[in-house]
């Protein structure tokens, strides 16, 4: 077994043990390389099924296209696609496009927001109904007390803390420094009433291995992280206020690994082009402990 | 694009008028169809370990651009001395705690492979942290503050390594600098520790002696230490990867069973990760413990062509030839092979890291790959300090002990002893919900029921099915075959519950058969003593399965079974296939159904056939 049959195997392992172990379980779909791997490698656990719904945060600032392989996707696989948006804050204008919040402030009114009340179901959620391929208002409000999330370790410093099983408190929030130890491939799936997990299966995997998979694989992805003349493409997607391309001319994915075994990005931070990370000294951090991805 | 009747759409910009960012380039030196290694580095707090592995990535070049620098810059802001240590302390409140509290996981690249390191906590405390890091490394580097010497997490983190089965052990003795790099100190430390680990049974592949600080044979060699070649790049490099396990005997612990026919899929698929050895289809295989066999029919795939052959490592489902009604936490075996041991007494070395001590006589979850089993603490042997393994007699083992202990399980479960095979021959512990604890199983109690173990597997070998499957008379029947098994005190009435649910069952259309223990004692049983309770029992459990084959709900019912009889049973009738019901008080594990026996008759009933309906043993086809 090469390195991404080992990877492959260790995450269909931990989609089937959350699937096993937890119920009202989704799996968050960023609509990135990463998420879109995870997808894919539940459709290889579940021979082509995706036994629970994935869910999306639309900040509606996603770049158009992103908004539209989304659910091109979601009717060619038959995903249980569910969605959720910060209906108020957006009416309101409260935002950074708007001007009226900084870029940490609005990523936590756009995302981190309407993901613990999309989570929580106090907010309504939309669904994709496959016979009128439209999105509807969906019915179930039942929490999802179990978050499949296509984190890495290597994507910046909180991340390296990441259990495959990591509590969360009600309250969405993190306690790094109190969690269950994880060994021998035995996670954490004994929880009271009420209490919360995110399930980790892409923590082991670098950037590079993403997207040697993609091209393994031949997993379909968005054309923005390719270069379609202008000479940039994105690494990294996100909403477009606050994402920005980089020089580069990978027109596609062989194109996109070379110019990472390459080294020319090599000293350059993935997500470099996102420009909330800035602000947040320490790095997401803030975010991610109020329960951001 | 479908739009979302929420949707708010704000006005698209005509240009992302950001700065593009610094590029640079850097000649192609990493291609990457490289090896991988995991390793952890452990050893006392405040022994240096971030320092090493801060000192490492800085040494290979691994370190994004500009951290180093903003780190410094950091540093010089608050007026604090610029340590290796702060490159990975990348959470705020480490820093300001100054320890590293949890595994922060970063990554390296040698000329021979690239390495994640696992950068363990030393602090005691935190020793749950260190296990979660050094359970997923192929490889260990320990260090050893030269100055300091060996402290207590020096020996108990050594101790550790051995039980997690990491045998690729370096040990690094740090800070020669502030000894002046004098050869005799590392000796003393090499000395003492090097009989240690002796006495646990390891072996370092390599001492060096090592400055983190200040870059002494981390990847260059130390001039100052000449006396000593080598480096600790060099070492890790010296590391085997280790194989998969394919030769041995197949072991696969049963992960899910799928059939997701909502979507139009027929396909029953039984699902898992391979432990060790391979899986074709043809071959005759058995799940333990329940005994059940079957044969391999294919390797399924997503889309592509099903599979020739799969081996350990692989994450795979297969589809059986004959149909068996099989769960969760079944292990897959070969009938051609060696088959693991089936108990439900094992001897274990384990190690404690509940909050509350671990204490004879309270239930636990015994969690053994995909197997959960409840389990008490029949008898602790030893319990050992970690740190200066000095035995002590105790009642309890408290956290961060280790200690030899017997386990009693309340069922049996199919494992091997870990020095054969480390994946079925280990375990963890679950507390209150939380893993709080872990063992490697180094023997086992003989099995009561072996013989009747093997007469059932035999008797499942050499069964001949009809054409009719399990499957089809479910279906016509509207109910799953099932043993109901009513039993409790010799004074409360059992009969009269278990006629009212056979007379319920069979009002509402099902085919339900109430049959009594003593009702074989004059046929089936004319031949055996009436003392003989164990093949009463044994053939009891037996006509059940013959009558449970053509489709039936058996009731039983037996005054006083006690957990070793419920074990025999079950040894014969699979234990997903009984539901027992306890008239009044008794037995602490595997009730189905409580009884009250004030309560009426009726009422009684109806909550055994609640049980089966919410178990979907009886359903509407």
């Amino acid at each position: 077994m090469d390195r991404l049959d080992e990877l492959e195997a260790q995450s269909i392992f931990i989609l089937r043990e959350a699937y096993a172990n937890l119920k009202n379980l989704c799996m968050l779909w960023s609509i990135g390389k990463d998420s879109t791997v995870l997808l894919w490698l539940a459709r290889k656990a579940f021979f082509g099924h995706v036994p629970f719904p994935l869910v999306h945060i639309d900040t509606a600032y996603k770049i158009p296209e992103m908004i539209g392989y989304r659910d091109r996707l979601a009717i060619e696989w038959r995903l249980h696609m569910v969605v959720g948006q910060n209906v108020a804050a957006l009416a309101s204008r409260e935002t950074f496009p708007d001007g009226k919040l900084d870029r940490v402030g609005c990523c936590r009114r756009l995302k981190t927001e309407a993901l613990v009340n999309t989570l929580s179901g106090a907010w309504p959620r939309m669904k994709m109904d496959h016979a009128q391929q439209k999105y509807v208002l969906d019915e179930n409000s039942e929490p999802y007390t179990g978050v499949i999330v296509g984190v890495r370790a290597d994507e910046e410093g909180s991340r390296s803390k990441e259990r495959y099983f990591s509590k969360r408190e009600k309250t969405n929030e993190w306690n790094i420094g109190d969690q269950p130890p994880e060994l021998w491939n035995q996670f954490k799936t004994d929880f009271p009433p009420g209490e919360h997990v995110r399930v980790h299966p892409l923590l082991d995997w670098t950037e590079l291995d993403v997207w040697k998979y993609i091209e393994r694989e031949g997993i379909p992805t968005v054309s923005l992280y390719y270069d379609q003349g202008k000479g940039e493409r994105y690494r990294s997607l996100g909403c477009y206020p606050c994402t920005f391309p980089i020089k580069s001319t990978a027109k596609d994915v062989r194109s996109v690994i070379l110019e990472l075994e390459s080294g020319k990005l090599k000293n350059i931070a993935e997500r470099s082009g996102r420009a909330q990370d800035k602000e947040d000294g320490g790095g997401l951090e803030t975010l991610r402990r109020e329960g951001y991805m | 694009m479908i739009p979302l009747p929420l949707r708010v759409v704000p006005e698209y910009p005509d240009k992302r008028n950001e700065p593009a960012l610094p590029t640079r380039t850097i000649p192609a030196d990493d291609i990457d169809a490289r090896e991988q290694m995991n390793i952890v580095i452990v050893g006392h707090v405040d022994h240096g370990k971030s320092t090493l592995i801060g000192r490492l990535l800085a040494d290979t070049g691994s370190l994004p651009q500009g951290k180093l620098e903003d780190v410094r810059a950091r540093c010089k802001r608050e007026d604090r001395v610029f340590e290796y240590a702060f490159l990975l302390d990348a959470l705020k409140d480490e820093q300001r705690q100054n320890i590293t509290i949890d595994t922060a996981r970063c990554f390296f690249k040698t000329r021979k492979r690239n390495y994640i390191i696992i950068d363990a906590p030393g602090h005691k405390e935190f020793l749950k942290n260190m296990i979660s890091g050094a359970a997923r490394a192929e490889a260990a580097v320990l260090v050893i503050d030269a100055k300091e010497g060996i402290q207590e997490n020096s020996r108990r983190h050594g101790y550790m390594l051995a039980m997690l089965g990491i045998r690729q052990i370096v040990v690094c003795v740090n800070k020669m600098d502030l000894v002046d790099f004098d050869k005799a100190v590392y000796d003393r430390i090499i000395a003492e520790y090097g009989a240690f680990l002796a006495s646990i049974g390891v072996t370092p592949k390599r001492f060096i002696p090592i400055s983190a600080l200040e870059g002494d044979n981390i990847a260059m060699a130390s001039a100052r230490m000449a006396w000593q070649p080598g480096t600790v790049l060099e070492a890790l490099d010296t590391f085997g990867k280790e194989k998969q396990p394919i030769e041995k005997p197949l072991r696969m612990h049963v992960q899910d069973i799928y059939r997701f026919s909502a979507s139009g899929d027929d396909r029953r698929i039984i699902a898992g990760k391979i432990a060790t050895g391979s899986l074709n289809p043809g071959d005759k295989v058995v799940f333990l413990p329940s005994n059940k066999s079957s044969t391999i029919n294919t390797i399924e795939t997503l889309g592509g062509p099903a599979l020739a052959s799969a081996h350990a490592g692989m994450s795979v489902g297969f589809t059986l030839t004959e149909q068996i009604y099989i769960g969760r936490g079944e292990l897959l075996c070969r009938q051609d092979q060696t088959l693991p041991a089936v108990s439900d007494t094992l001897q274990a070395s384990i190690f404690w890291m509940g909050r509350e001590p671990l204490k004879q006589d309270k239930d636990y979850k015994l969690k053994i790959g995909t197997t959960r089993v409840s389990v008490r603490v029949s008898r602790i042997d030893k319990v050992l300090n970690a740190s200066t393994l000095e035995a002590e007699k105790k009642q309890q083992i408290d956290r961060y002990e280790v200690a030899e202990v017997q386990l009693r399980c309340a069922s049996p479960i199919a494992f091997d002893l870990s020095e054969e095979c480390e994946s079925t021959g280990r375990f963890v512990m679950v507390d209150n919900y939380d893993i709080a604890g872990g063992g490697i199983i180094t023997g086992h109690a003989a099995d009561p029921d072996a013989q009747t173990r093997s007469q059932v597997l035999s008797r499942e070998e050499k069964w001949y099915h009809g054409t009719i499957d399990r499957t089809i008379r479910a279906l016509r029947h509207g109910q799953q075959p099932k043993l109901v098994l009513i039993t409790g005190d010799s004074s409360h009435d059992k009969k009269t519950v278990a006629a009212q649910v056979e007379k319920d069952l069979f009002g509402s259309g099902r085919n339900a058969y109430y049959l009594t223990i003593g009702n074989l004692l004059r046929g089936v049983d004319a031949d055996i003593p009436k003392e003989n309770r164990h093949e009463h029992i044994r053939r009891f459990a037996e006509v059940a399965h013959l009558l449970m084959d053509t489709g039936l709900i058996v009731i039983g019912c037996a005054s006083d079974l006690s957990e070793e009889d419920l074990r025999l049973i079950q040894t014969i009738v699979h234990k997903d296939e009984c539901t027992i019901a306890l008239v009044g008080d008794g037995l602490r594990h595997g009730v189905d159904v409580r009884l009250d026996p004030d309560q009426p008759t009726e009422a009684n009933a109806s909550r055994i056939i609640a049980h089966l309906a919410q178990s979907k043993a009886v359903f509407h086809p």
